[in-house]
C-alpha cells in the first residue's frame, strides 16, 4: 500500500491538496514534491495543504513542507496549512516553523484568507 | 532486539517498524512509542544518507534494550563520522527555510540523552536513551 494518497480539489481559485498517510523520507516526501510541482505547472499558485489525515511526519517530511512553501513563493503564490494534528503542531513548534507557515483549523477560514 | 539493514531508504521504515514493535512489546505509552519511532527514523536516515552514503555494501546496525528505568537505542554506521556541533541550528532565522538539517534537533527533542561516538572498528555510534 502507498505511504500517502494526495487528492486535489478546487475551491474557487484555491487548490486544496488533501494528504492521507505518512509524509516521511522516501515515498511520502517524493509524492508531496510531485503533487506541488504538478499543480504549480498547471499555473495554480494558491495552495492549501490539508494535513488532518497525516498520521506521521519526520524531518524529511517537514523539510518537504518547507520546500513546497519556498517553491510556491518563488512562483508568486501562497501556500497555507490546514488541520495540523497535535504531533505535526509539536514538530512545527520545535523547528520554529509555526512562525513561517500560515496555519488554519477551519477550511472556510483558510479559504477566506487567500 | 538487534536489526542489521542495508544502506537504502527503505531501511528507515524497516527500522522504525522494528522499533515500534519493540516499544509496544515493552508496554510503553503512545507518546514514548512516537518518540522512539521518530528517533530511530532520524538516526537511521542519517546513517544511510550521511554515514554510509547509500553504499548498500555497508550496513546499519540498530539495537534496542530496555531496563526498568529506560529504553536504550544504539545506531551504528560505517561512515567517516561527523561532529554534531558542525550542524547549523535549524531554528536560527537564516536556516528556517532550509529543506534539511532538522533530524538531530528531533532526536535531541524527543530523547532524554543523545551521544555520538566513534565506533570500535570505525564508523559512528549514536546512543540514545529515553527514560520511562
Amino acid at each position: 500500500m502507498a505511504d500517502i494518497t494526495i487528492t486535489e480539489r478546487q475551491a474557487g481559485d484555491v487548490t486544496i491538496l488533501d494528504l492521507d498517510g505518512k509524509v516521511t523520507i522516501g515515498e511520502g516526501s517524493v509524492a508531496l514534491r510531485g503533487a506541488i510541482r504538478r499543480v504549480l505547472g498547471e499555473g495554480k499558485t494558491k495552495l492549501l495543504l490539508n494535513l488532518g489525515h497525516v498520521g506521521y511526519i519526520d524531518s524529511s517530511g517537514i523539510g518537504e513542507l518547507v520546500s513546497s512553501f519556498t517553491a510556491v513563493n518563488k512562483e508568486g503564490g501562497t501556500l497555507k496549512l490546514l488541520n495540523l494534528t497535535e504531533k505535526i503542531q509539536d514538530l512545527l513548534a520545535i523547528t520554529k516553523l509555526l512562525t513561517v507557515f500560515d496555519v488554519y483549523e477551519n477550511e472556510a477560514d483558510a479559504l477566506a484568507s487567500f | 532486539m538487534q536489526i542489521t539493514l542495508p544502506s537504502r531508504i527503505e531501511s528507515v521504515d524497516e527500522a522504525a517498524a522494528g522499533a515500534e514493535r519493540f516499544a509496544k512489546d515493552a508496554g510503553l505509552a503512545d507518546d514514548m512509542i512516537f518518540a522512539i519511532d521518530l528517533a530511530v527514523r532520524e538516526s537511521v536516515a542519517n546513517a544511510v544518507k550521511h554515514g554510509n552514503k547509500f553504499d548498500e555494501s555497508k550496513s546499519v546496525e540498530i539495537s534496542l534494550a530496555e531496563s526498568s528505568e529506560s529504553i536504550e537505542i544504539k545506531v551504528r554506521d560505517h561512515g567517516t563520522g561527523f561532529r554534531p556541533e558542525d550542524i547549523p541550528d535549524p531554528t536560527d532565522r537564516e536556516n528556517l527555510l532550509k529543506a534539511n538539517g532538522r533530524g538531530i534537533l528531533f532526536m535531541r527533542s524527543f530523547m532524554d540523552e543523545v551521544q555520538w561516538a566513534n565506533a570500535d572498528g570505525g564508523g559512528l555510534l549514536v546512543t540514545m536513551v529515553k527514560r520511562r
